[in-house]
């Protein structure tokens, strides 16, 4: 109200320096609205028209029956019944699982331990982590195919330097029994340099003065790694868990292509051999687009996004429990 | 500390100068081994392109084919439509990094350096965004897309590029936020306009930081599959990662074109990683995982 006064007034001798300072910070922040709303604009309408709608749709699929020809016909919680009693549901779930499970820590402990190697101060280090990164940016596809060739039972090369070295020589792709740590290995092959380079921004926190005080107080590597460099990880390792988490939990392109051949209607069998390598992503997408029962799909997709929230929510107990922040809760 | 504060500190090993040449070795002989073992495929890969069909499955395998197929490129890249979707994929690339970078920025400098009501409950509905899989939007957008007649085009993998992302809002907000207030306060007290603060003064100072996103939407959508097989149904619109399955059939693969396919699928992502190596980094120390 004084601002209006002092508007009314524009003649007047000058008006405190306080309300002048007032006047100037509302209209700043009427405007600085207006300029965020402008800018914001994009991502608004992407907000409402890509997430909000699809997700909201998504969810009232899950309660129908969907063929895509056909409106959607309610029927209730039915979808989420049915998963209940279907085996096939099961299987991928525990593909997918498997492969999260071993390969979230395998991850991590690789990765840190890759990391550790190449943060030491030895000749061609950036050679070295260059390399370690260069899978990581192989398309997907193109891994694949790189790797179903290695694996083959009968021509590829890792039965072929096992046989030279009079080992057993596994199907692995083609072995329900193997396909799914062949599945892995290329999975890690491929991501593991991603680990390896969050590791590394971690490594740089790591305190020096913290390193020599311990080593000062006699503490040997194992010691020192313990109580200075893996409490400094914390922060990354958490983000690593849970990225790592939501990547592996959407796991796809890998045992698509490795079982078909890369397309939708490809050589082979979906998740073959039976069902070993069916990721929990793969039989969605088959309900989806191959048997057109896109409410079961979607029924499917929001159990899937239930679990990754669900995995996430432990891993932030976990990691309040575990994480030591700088500075947050000091010594 | 069991070190009186004060002693001479020359005696004082330093764990970086102390001599530990066989711990290096050590080392640098692991290196090499896991150097090995990671360009192992790639190198397979490599070779795979020069070899003759009788080299493919000969035992032991053949590191260095001879003569060498050079006629496999050639022949290799005419044995599918691959330029068709060589230039399908530059096309979704270069066109969602174009869309993010319209996109993007100004939504970042919004939540970092603009006050408006309810801003901070929108970044965290901007950052829950990020956590829910494609697979639960997958389906009602194709249902979407399907009734405005763009599936089978290139429309669904490139439009929505243009209305925000938002691990790439976050990220760049992260980077507005290490500007220091002062310099955005000097160019209103010249009397630069917020618009204009933000195109000529904040938009240059956040360039590496616009690069790290070019990069990363570069390479996601170069690489990308998903969406690809679900939006795209015509083999005109193929990206190369749909393109590859047709080196395949039921009784036979050719594999030495298939390896040439994926090498130079491969090149284009290479280059931009050899030449803007350090941004690539710069993504990950920028999210503020450092806590």
């Amino acid at each position: 109200m004084k601002a209006h006064a002092l508007q009314a007034a524009p003649g007047q001798a000058k008006a405190p320096l306080r309300l002048r300072l007032k006047t100037y910070f509302s209209q700043r922040r009427r405007r600085q609205s207006l300029l965020a709303l402008l800018f914001l604009l994009p991502w608004i309408i992407g907000f409402l028209g890509l997430f909000l709608y699809p997700v909201g749709m998504s969810l009232y699929y899950s309660f129908t029956n969907y063929d895509i020809l056909q409106p959607p016909q309610w029927i209730g919680l039915l979808n989420y019944a049915y998963m209940v009693h279907d085996p096939v549901f099961w299987q991928s779930l525990y593909n997918t699982l498997y492969m999260t499970v071993l390969g979230v820590p395998l991850s991590l402990g690789v990765g840190l331990g890759l990391a550790l190697m190449v943060n030491a101060k030895v000749a061609g280090v950036s050679m070295y982590r260059a390399i370690l990164y260069l899978p990581t940016i192989v398309p997907t596809v193109a891994v694949t195919i790189i790797w179903m060739w290695i694996f083959n039972p009968d021509y590829g090369l890792l039965n072929n330097l096992l046989s030279l070295a009079h080992l057993p020589t596994p199907g692995w792709l083609s072995d329900p029994g193997w396909s799914k740590p062949a599945l892995l290995v290329m999975v890690l092959w491929s991501t593991i340099g991603q680990t390896v380079i969050v590791y590394l921004a971690g490594l740089q926190d790591v305190s020096t003065e913290l390193l020599e005080a311990s080593m000062l107080d006699g503490a040997g590597p194992w010691v020192r790694f313990r109580a200075v460099v893996m409490p400094a990880l914390g922060p990354v390792t958490f983000y690593s868990a849970v990225t790592g988490v939501v990547a592996f939990l959407q796991l796809f392109t890998q045992a698509f292509v490795a079982t078909t051949g890369g397309g939708a209607g490809g050589a082979g069998d979906l998740g073959a051999p039976v069902h070993s390598t069916l990721l929990y992503s793969l039989y969605l997408y088959q309900n989806a687009f191959q048997f057109l029962h896109m409410g079961y799909a979607s029924a499917m997709a929001w159990v899937l996004f239930a679990l990754i929230m669900l995995l996430t929510i432990v891993l932030f107990g976990l990691g309040r429990g575990l994480v030591y922040y700088e500075g947050r809760d000091g010594a | 500390m069991t070190a009186p504060v004060g002693a001479p500190t020359a005696h004082v090993p330093s764990p970086t100068r102390r001599p530990r040449s066989r711990e290096t070795a050590l080392m640098q002989a692991g290196l090499i081994v896991i150097a090995a073992l990671f360009l192992l495929p790639i190198a397979w890969m490599v070779a795979g392109t020069l070899k003759t069909n009788g080299e493919i499955f000969v035992v032991p395998p053949v590191w260095l084919p001879s003569p060498p197929q050079w006629l496999n490129y050639p022949h290799a890249l005419r044995y599918i439509p691959f330029f068709t979707y060589l230039r399908n994929t530059v096309e979704v690339s270069v066109l969602s990094v174009v869309g993010t970078l319209i996109s993007c920025p100004p939504a970042g400098y919004a939540f970092a350096r603009l006050k408006w009501p309810g801003r901070d409950l929108f970044f965290m509905v901007s950052l829950a965004t990020v956590m829910l899989p494609f697979q639960v939007q997958m389906i009602p957008l194709y249902s979407v897309f399907r009734s405005v007649g763009w599936i089978g085009t290139l429309l669904p993998l490139i439009v929505p590029a243009f209305f925000g992302n938002g691990l790439y809002v976050f990220l760049l907000r992260q980077f507005f936020l290490t500007i220091p207030k002062e310099l955005s306060e000097a160019a209103a007290i010249d009397g630069a306009s917020e618009f204009r603060t933000f195109f000529q003064v904040m938009l240059p100072l956040v360039k590496p930081a616009l690069i790290t996103v070019s990069i990363f939407t570069f390479m996601a959508n170069w690489t990308d599959f998903l969406a690809p097989l679900v939006f795209l149904n015509r083999e005109s619109t193929f990206t190369l990662s749909l393109g590859l399955q047709f080196y395949q059939s039921q009784h036979f693969t050719a594999w030495s074109y298939l390896m040439v396919a994926s090498l130079v699928f491969t090149i284009p992502a290479l280059i931009v990683f050899l030449l803007l190596q350090r941004y690539f980094v710069q993504g990950f120390t920028l999210s503020g995982l450092k806590g």
